[in-house]
């Protein structure tokens, strides 16, 4: 969906280049994560998608077409954009901010309220009690779920996220990167995710591409990056405890022997992930417990023995 | 000496509604001609920060010359008379509004203008659509300074010929006739209390409603 090719950026004061020759693969509906230290050249790389940034050498492509040599204006109409700071109009509506995008492209007044009020319901946020006010009158978290709505509003078959939930407290966050989780995947979006939060690209990320100095390190699934780090630097970035984040992405059904044990055992349902069936191992101080499906039938096993082997697997430098 | 000064503007009632007109188109001319070029000029300073910080130290400049200065650089090049006020005034109008027109645009939420750009609009449309209101409240403020300063600095366009309020006041200084001064003065001072109350009035109005104090 998203394709870049050898894509280079050096500013003007800069002795190496910020992005260099980057090359990415980014298939529709998946949520590529770019990540890296400060100064990686992953926010540059963002803005380079929707030409805020100008590459200087490299191509563009968004479902197959060049948008290097398109007009820059035109292109950012299709391209959802959301920001860590939000950047809300304070003296816009609520309805009138979301509105922004339809009335560049000229949509009717009745088209834009009916868009309005359905993408407000879409983000929790009741429209007969938000739409007329002003962003001043919101929370922090409350901003952000305009901010998505608003560049959800013409239905952009792309969205980049520059740190989107990055400057709101960890319960609000939580919150609504789960709830953007579910919206993205239902709209089935491709989108360029920029973060500095190992934990938040695990969590968002189908594909992670882990940069630095504007290089590509490891581009990978969330788990594959885990279990087989690149190098010495993968390693370093995604944490000393990256056996017990990877066995967050894992869920306990995938590793269960089938069979029902008998007698009393912890009991853990077959999708939570092997990191809270641990949880639940230590807890009981035991080597073994249930497997439960939703409806709280036994129907499996997991045993510290099996959790430790798919642990061990991502300690094993590949 | 109130009443000395209300007899005499009885005694000259035509001298005194034509040098009230004069003293209010004088500052009325110059004020809008003050903004016509300033408002523009601090527009395109304010798109580069090296223009804008040159700008800035020239209108700053500015501001310091004393308007007598002005006027008596002005006189061996324009001469006497309307016009020589008329620019001269022009000139006094023109910091106030170019500075504040730099400041509020320059104080507009940089993260606010990358998300106008973002989705796709126009330069052009990011100026009208989102700079210029929310930079308005601190350009008009510019506007209303100029306003103040233009008006009561207008009394000195009297010294070259220009006419206004300013020439009760200096002829009854050079005859040291103090009702004749204050029939001057004090007009002088309502207009510019009056237009700094009614500015105001307008300000709060452009302000918009998300920028409001709840």
């Amino acid at each position: 969906m998203i394709r870049l090719e050898a894509l280079t950026k050096r500013f003007a004061d800069a002795a190496a280049p910020a992005v260099d020759a980057l090359s990415l693969d980014i298939g529709e509906g998946e949520i590529c994560v770019l990540i890296g230290p400060s100064g990686c050249g992953k926010t540059t790389t963002m803005r380079m998608i929707n030409r805020l940034i100008e590459p200087d050498a490299g191509r563009i492509l968004i479902g197959g077409r060049d948008v290097t040599g398109e007009d820059p204006v035109t292109l950012r109409r299709s391209v959802g954009y959301v920001i860590q700071q939000v950047g809300l109009f304070p003296h816009m509506t609520i309805a009138e901010n979301v509105a922004t995008v339809p009335r560049l492209l000229g949509w009717d007044a009745a088209r834009i309220a009916r868009r309005v009020d359905e993408l407000l319901e879409r983000v929790h946020m009741d429209p007969a009690r938000y739409r007329d006010r002003y962003p001043r009158a919101l929370s922090g978290g409350q901003k952000q779920r305009v901010g998505v709505a608003r560049a959800l509003a013409a239905d952009p078959p792309v969205m980049l996220m520059d740190e989107p939930f990055g400057a709101l407290d960890p319960l609000t966050r939580t919150a609504l990167q789960d709830e953007f989780l579910r919206i993205l995947r239902e709209l089935k979006k491709t989108i360029v995710f920029v973060t500095h939060d190992m934990d938040e690209a695990l969590k968002m990320g189908t594909r992670i591409a882990l940069l630095r100095a504007g290089r590509l390190v490891q581009y990978a699934r969330p788990e594959a990056m885990l279990a087989r780090p690149a190098d010495d630097f993968v390693r370093e970035f995604v944490g000393a405890d990256r056996a017990l984040k990877r066995l967050a992405l894992l869920r306990t059904g995938d590793h269960a022997t089938p069979g029902a044990p008998s007698g009393p055992l912890p009991r853990v349902r077959s999708d939570a992930s092997l990191r809270e069936a641990l949880a639940a191992l230590l807890d009981a101080d035991a080597d073994t417990a249930t497997v439960i499906d939703t409806h709280g039938a036994a129907v499996a096993t997991i045993t510290l023995a099996a959790i430790r082997g798919v642990a061990g697997a991502a300690n094993d430098p590949a | 000496m109130l009443a000395d000064a209300w007899n005499y503007v009885l005694a000259h009632p035509a001298q005194f509604a034509t040098a009230f007109y004069v003293h209010v188109a004088l500052s009325g001319a110059a004020l809008a001609l003050a903004a016509a070029l300033a408002i523009p000029a601090g527009i395109a300073a304010a798109r580069t920060p090296r223009v804008a910080l040159a700008a800035v130290g020239a209108a700053n400049i500015g501001r310091t010359l004393p308007s007598l200065a002005v006027l008596a650089l002005v006189m061996p090049l324009l001469g006497t008379g309307f016009a020589p006020s008329l620019f001269a005034l022009t000139l006094l109008g023109l910091p106030p509004i170019l500075l504040n027109t730099i400041a509020g645009l320059q104080g507009v939420d940089p993260d606010v203008v990358d998300a106008a750009r973002g989705m796709g609009m126009a330069p052009r449309t990011v100026l009208t659509r989102v700079e210029l209101p929310l930079a308005m409240p601190v350009m008009f403020a510019g506007l209303r300074t100029a306003a103040v300063q233009v008006i009561s600095g207008a009394v000195l366009a009297a010294f070259i010929g220009g006419g206004g309020l300013g020439d009760f006041i200096t002829a009854g200084i050079a005859m040291m006739a103090w009702p004749q001064i204050l029939v001057g003065a004090i007009p002088v001072t309502l207009l510019a209390l009056g237009t700094d109350f009614a500015f105001g009035r307008v300000q709060r109005r452009l302000t918009p409603a998300g920028l409001r104090a709840p």
